[in-house]
């Protein structure tokens, strides 16, 4: 009996303290609307948005609904994020695995990239790239072309734009083939568990990716145009650069930011995943009689992915999250458009700020279900 | 990238020695001669070639050094850290020359060109950074819109602070059993009052000073200061209550924890400033700053109890069944038995924690606390000095750079030395 009343009385408690808080929030809440006269509702969503976006994925104006500005905000945190994933893995495991280099320049200076990043805190560097590093490139009039097709200007980066001509063909043909390399990468699996037989999976999959795209080109009716930013007269003193894909400042700044910041806690995931490994796995594995390339490919790169995967997932996450920041520079993400102009347009604080934290709460636990169903997957299964 | 020079080697060590040394040497004093003095010993050769020039010079006399042993201590040290191979020998030389090549640039516009005398604008005349700007600007970096003639209440109410902080390493013997109670509960409220009645003034003759006009990197660190002090006792509570065997307490802390964890701080911040005041009774005002703090504490708190949770699941079930047998309760068991290994444990997290806490707080500049973020857009789009954003934020990233590094320093120490007492 005593025992019970000890489990149930810290529970009650909590339970009692949580709603009395909530309670006590939504009360405040309920009269201070009332007060306002502010109804709680999401209604507002399908009216028009009336506001501009400088930079959008998908075709928006200010006669869209808010609903229509929620989706474009959100595609462009993800564009953000996307790439700073793709560059911060790159360079992530770059520096790893030049701090594990015996070159004692190269260890050092990778040291020295990670320190120097590393203890920054992200809003300065966001900073510094915006209103500073890329406040000093030149106007359009003045730019140098990169690569002889592309305009790195105060303005923004100026790329050729990519135009197709039965596009649905080639994304067919390019599925195709990747569908056949899972297929191929499954059989040469049993193959090998059968007979012991490898079957050289990289080469067929690189030829058959570039393959069957290819005959697209010249069988399937596809074209790819290119249409290359020119150079255009305004005034007399103002010029700009036509066609193409123009890269805002903002989305440069934010993604060079979050990938060199981020980038330095991947290589310390890398280093520690390619450190974790015993040598007594290598030396076994060449005792066995794998080649070096065997060896990393079947013997040490499974176990330090292992190692690696989780704690860079979670950089990622983190990176997602770090996007928000886009905010302080004015680039157009989910913060930006959703919780700054939509709420100070219609004044709905709460729901505003709720489906924000909510969708960024959505992707975090996704993720984070879908990394703990993978470390379930790979977790050494002891006997 | 396995390109053979063996055959131009002679057999003569001395011989490859010199020639290596010499060749080494050329590609490196070209390379200087290039962009410290801008003379260019190679220009006779055609366009791309002299710019490469030193590379496969550097790279040749590199492979001549190349050998076992040559009983030269220099050579034999080159050889094992940075002449391994060829790619190895490569990569060097292209780290060596970009230094080079980015030393006298940084150098003349950090130092060499660089203004630091005067009081207006006028007095950077050279094409290098004008650290007049941070030398006029200095005081508003540091104090925000803080009164100038009242800056040592500032001042004094840190040296109190952290005078009050080292306090516990002073005590006797026998006080020191009480020294977890004065760190969690008496030192932040003295703290608190502290800085109330030091910064904010308000009574003891001291004129009252708006949490608006504080500011700089004052700011940031009141702001981490008392974010820090809060959030370690609740971050242990609530990894105490996820460990907990009591469905409610651990639901309701498994919520907090996974919420907090996945939304940004910004969001956090918008929250406060703009949801909170809705949820707060009508004629209760409070100020911006208590709000921010609360959002960054209740926010810091769910990472916290992570890492603390780490430390509590790293010990041995032992510890937890020993203490038990002797008939120690839930509280007494935690407080005498686990936490003190578990937080032993978690330092280097907790410190970690803490670094992510220091390097979040500029993010308050977002809702409109100038902090030196703040400090610095507000200095750079001041019509009198105008076009120096450059030197702002690398003042602002040498201080960051200066506290963090020394915070993980310090945290990777305390890290090594808690690793050999096991």
């Amino acid at each position: 009996m005593n025992n019970k009343i000890k489990r149930y009385i810290p529970q009650i408690l909590t339970i009692l303290f949580v709603v009395l808080i909530f309670g006590f929030f939504t009360i405040n809440a309920q009269v201070n609307m009332d007060n306002r006269g502010i109804d709680f509702g999401f209604g507002f969503l399908k009216q028009e948005a009336s506001f501009d976006m400088q930079f959008t994925l998908l075709d928006y104006d200010g006669q869209d609904s808010y609903m229509w500005a929620y989706v474009v905000a959100l595609l462009n945190t993800l564009l953000v994020s996307f790439l700073g994933i793709i560059f911060c893995t790159i360079l992530g495991v770059i520096i790893g695995v030049a701090r594990l280099s015996g070159n004692f320049l190269i260890r050092n200076s990778a040291a020295w990239y990670v320190e120097f990043f590393r203890n920054i805190p992200l809003l300065l560097q966001i900073f510094f790239w915006y209103y500073a590093a890329l406040r000093a490139l030149p106007l359009p009039e003045k730019a140098e072309p990169w690569f002889g097709v592309t305009y790195m200007t105060i303005k923004g980066y100026y790329i050729p734009s990519m135009i197709w001509e039965n596009l649905s063909v080639f994304m067919s043909c390019l599925l195709a083939s990747i569908i056949s390399i899972i297929f191929i990468k499954i059989y040469a699996k049993k193959i090998q568990e059968k007979e012991g037989k490898q079957l050289p999976v990289l080469y067929i999959s690189l030829g058959l990716i570039t393959i069957l795209p290819l005959l697209s080109f010249l069988f399937g009716g596809v074209t790819l145009d290119f249409e290359i930013p020119v150079l255009k007269q305004l005034a007399k003193t103002s010029f700009i650069f036509e066609g193409g894909i123009r890269l805002p400042p903002e989305l440069i700044a934010l993604v060079l930011a979050l990938s060199l910041y981020t980038s330095t806690f991947v290589a310390e995931c890398v280093r520690a995943g390619i450190q974790g490994i015993s040598k007594g796995q290598k030396e076994a594995a060449a005792s066995v009689g794998l080649n070096p390339n065997q060896i990393l490919k079947l013997v040490i790169m499974p176990q330090a992915l292992r190692i690696i995967i989780p704690p860079t997932t979670n950089q990622y996450l983190n990176l997602t999250k770090n996007s928000s920041l886009a905010a302080a520079i004015a680039y157009p993400d989910l913060v930006l458009v959703f919780a700054g102009t939509a709420l100070m347009q219609t004044g709905k604080a709460i729901e505003i700020v709720g489906i924000t934290m909510l969708t960024y709460l959505t992707i975090s636990l996704s993720i984070a279900a879908l990394m703990n169903w993978y470390n379930k997957r790979i977790e050494i299964k002891e006997k | 990238m396995k390109i053979s020079l063996s055959q131009i080697k002679s057999n003569n060590y001395i011989t490859n020695i010199y020639l290596g040394t010499f060749l080494f040497s050329l590609s490196i004093f070209d390379v200087f001669l290039y962009s410290f003095l801008n003379i260019n010993i190679t220009s006779f050769l055609p366009g791309n070639l002299s710019l490469f020039f030193p590379l496969i010079i550097g790279f040749i006399g590199l492979s001549f050094l190349r050998m076992e042993y040559s009983g030269i201590k220099i050579i034999d040290n080159l050889n094992k850290h940075i002449n391994t191979s060829n790619f190895n020998a490569l990569l060097t030389l292209i780290i060596i020359f970009a230094l080079l090549k980015a030393l006298p640039p940084a150098l003349s516009w950090m130092v060499l060109d660089a203004n630091i005398s005067g009081d207006t604008k006028q007095a950077c005349t050279g094409t290098g950074a004008c650290w007049t700007y941070i030398k006029v600007w200095f005081k508003r970096f540091m104090y925000g819109m803080y009164p100038n003639e009242m800056h040592w209440r500032i001042n004094s109410a840190f040296i109190l602070v952290i005078a009050l902080g080292f306090a516990g390493y002073f005590f006797k013997e026998n006080l020191k059993k009480y020294l977890a109670l004065y760190y969690v509960v008496i030192y932040p409220i003295i703290a608190f009052l502290i800085i109330y009645y030091l910064i904010s003034g308000g009574s003891f003759g001291l004129v009252w000073v708006e949490t608006g006009a504080w500011g700089g990197l004052s700011l940031t660190f009141i702001v981490s200061f008392f974010c820090l002090i809060f959030c370690f006792p609740l971050g242990m509570i609530l990894a105490l209550g996820r460990r907990s065997n009591l469905p409610a307490v651990r639901y309701t802390s498994i919520c907090y924890i996974e919420f907090w964890r996945g939304v940004p701080l910004i969001t956090v911040l918008f929250m406060s400033s703009v949801m909170f005041p809705m949820f707060l009774p009508e004629d209760f005002f409070m100020d911006k700053l208590v709000r921010v703090i609360i959002a960054i504490t209740l926010f810091e708190a769910a990472y916290c109890a992570e890492v603390i949770r780490g430390g509590l699941q790293a010990l041995p079930r032992g510890q937890y069944d020993a203490a038990k047998s002797l008939g120690m309760g839930y509280w007494k068991m935690h407080i005498f038995v686990i936490l003190p290994q578990a937080l032993k444990l978690v330092i280097p997290g907790i410190a970690n924690t803490f670094l992510a806490l220091v390097k979040d707080t500029p993010l308050i500049f977002v809702v409109g606390l100038a902090e030196i973020a703040g400090m610095l857009a507000l200095a750079k789009t001041n019509p009198k000095w105008l076009g120096f954003a450059m030197e702002g934020y690398i003042f602002a990233a040498i201080i960051f750079w200066i506290i963090c590094y020394a915070m993980s320093k310090y945290s990777y120490n305390l890290e090594q030395k808690y690793k050999t007492e096991r």
